[in-house]
């Protein structure tokens, strides 16, 4: 697990306040819609195992997954990027799938597997993606890396599993693992900074170290 | 979002009876499209049941000899299946063209067919639009409104928004058939071309589904055979809605069939087009695109279908 987060003024605490000063004003709603929609309320009670510690969580209905990581599990690595599922930032992986964590809600999950970027590797011990993007520079203001690392992850996972892909030539053939392939696969992954040469770069030099 | 109450199933038959029952209910299964949805206060349900718990998410062989695809097989599962790869191909390059591996992994087989459009009209509250506020016009029809991705046949003066799904124009050209449960624990079949139905002045009703019935499978016929393609035309090379995309199963004496996505509310696809197809892209166009009623802004893509087919005819 990665150590908590300390509060002196750095970079990522200076973008991490932003991201919850947005969230902040997105969530102002007028009072009469609140008192409306009073009649379906409910709230839930929901476990998680994080990154394979048992986490129980009690959970208005609404709470999407990655609500139920950042602001009740205070695991601020998976990030809050559109929160529609384009972008990719959100992206954790359930029970060993990448999804978009915005694009579910925790209730749904009772019981499932979570792994977020904290469980994945430490500044001490990363993990061989995580290596690969610094040693690569595969970031620069760092907000969609830990998304991009998930699912970079899964990415080799899923073509040595046989997963087809919009380029994959021959459906019948083993899938090897090409600059087109890796880009296709991480398309739902954006990085504003232009980071995707040496993303790339990265995802490439680990699969090139498994093979 | 709006609050809303919130209970898991563990039957089919009990929990179209439970959506029937409840006022305000809806299924949820990836909730790729629906949470979007409902964080825009498009969708406003007031009771999720979470279809989760209820199994069907199998493929299994049919006495047929087609297959039987449970409706929460995920959109990946359903293209790697090694089965749909060798036999239904034009239906792993279909889901393999559509979103992203992320929103494949979580997005099932019922909820592809049932996604909403993409018109941005639709999603933008502040405007006009007879499917998310019925009685309220088409934006989308304004002036100077955006229509480039929009419909051009089987749309009516009310809406011309598309059924964005990749999946279903494969299913329409393999000719599926829909498994459903009703509320009062009966089951139906629906052929893929009725599923989805055409706007008239009614676009808010989509589908053919009664209120609370629940697809439970997608059937598959027997292998067409032939030689299968599905070609995706669109503004970026991943990620992105189609503005065509031509599904082809193509025989070895020339004949086949042909549906098309991207250009319609429902997966676009006539016998009498099909019977064309030995006689090449004009021919087969001439007669799918009949009475086509594009805008300004999206009527090249009439030409860009019959294209996109003449390219396939020619690597078929």
């Amino acid at each position: 697990m990665s150590p908590p987060i300390e509060f002196e003024l750095r970079r990522r605490t200076l973008l991490a306040s932003g991201a919850a000063l947005a969230v902040g004003a997105a969530s102002v709603r007028p009072a009469a819609a609140q008192a409306a929609a009073a009649a379906g309320a409910g709230t839930a009670t929901v476990t998680l195992t994080v990154n394979g510690v048992r986490r129980d969580l009690e959970l208005d209905n609404r709470t999407t997954l990655l609500d139920a990581l950042r602001e009740h599990l205070k695991l601020t690595g998976t990030k809050k990027g559109c929160d529609h599922g384009q972008c990719g930032a959100c992206t954790c992986t359930v029970n060993g799938a990448r999804i978009n964590s915005c694009l579910s809600l925790a209730v749904m999950h009772d019981g499932d597997e979570v792994e977020t970027i904290e469980g994945i590797g430490t500044p001490e011990a990363m993990d061989p993606m995580q290596a690969a993007f610094v040693e690569q520079d595969g970031f620069q203001c760092g907000y969609c890396t830990p998304g991009q690392i998930q699912s970079a992850r899964a990415v080799i996972e899923e073509i040595r599993a046989g997963i087809p892909s919009h380029v994959t030539g021959d459906l019948g053939a083993e899938i090897a693992i090409t600059d087109a392939e890796i880009r296709e696969r991480m398309s739902g992954n954006i990085c504003r900074c232009g980071a995707y040469a040496n993303i790339l770069a990265a995802i490439t030099q680990v699969a090139e170290e498994q093979a | 979002m709006r609050a809303f109450s919130y209970e898991k199933m563990r039957d089919p038959a009990e929990a179209a009876a439970r959506a029937a029952e409840v006022g305000g209910a809806k299924f949820i299964a990836g909730g790729t499209n629906l949470l979007d949805l409902m964080k825009l206060e498009i969708e406003t349900p007031v009771h999720l049941i979470d279809l989760g718990g209820l199994g069907l998410d199998e493929i299994t062989e049919t006495e047929g000899g087609g297959l039987r695809i449970g409706t929460l097989v995920s959109n990946t599962a359903l293209s790697a299946d090694a089965r749909i790869r060798r036999d239904y191909p034009v239906l792993t390059r279909a889901i393999a063209a559509g979103a992203t591996g992320q929103l494949r992994n979580k997005a099932t087989t019922g909820g592809n067919l049932l996604q909403r459009t993409r018109c941005p009209y639709f999603y933008d509250t502040a405007m006009p639009c007879n499917k998310r506020a019925p009685g309220t016009g088409c934006a989308a029809l304004g002036q100077g409104a955006f229509s480039r991705q929009l419909g051009v046949i089987g749309t009516s003066e009310a809406c011309i928004a598309t059924h964005p799904s990749d999946m279903a124009v494969a299913m329409r050209v393999l000719d599926a058939v829909v498994e459903t449960v009703t509320p009062a624990g009966m089951t139906r079949e629906i052929p893929i071309e009725e599923l989805h139905l055409l706007p008239g002045d009614t676009p808010h009703e989509e589908t053919a589904l009664m209120p609370g019935e629940l697809i439970t499978h997608v059937r598959l016929p027997a292998p067409a055979g032939g030689m299968q393609a599905y070609h995706k035309v669109r503004d970026r090379a991943s990620y992105a809605f189609a503005l065509v995309s031509v599904a082809l199963v193509r025989q070895p004496d020339g004949t086949g069939r042909v549906a098309l996505g991207g250009v319609a509310p429902k997966p676009w696809r006539s016998s009498a087009a099909d019977a064309e197809l030995p006689n090449g892209a004009r021919a087969v166009m001439s007669v799918l695109m009949e009475g086509a009623r594009p805008t300004e802004e999206n009527a090249f893509k009439i030409t860009l279908a019959e294209r996109t087919l003449a390219a396939m005819l020619k690597e078929a």
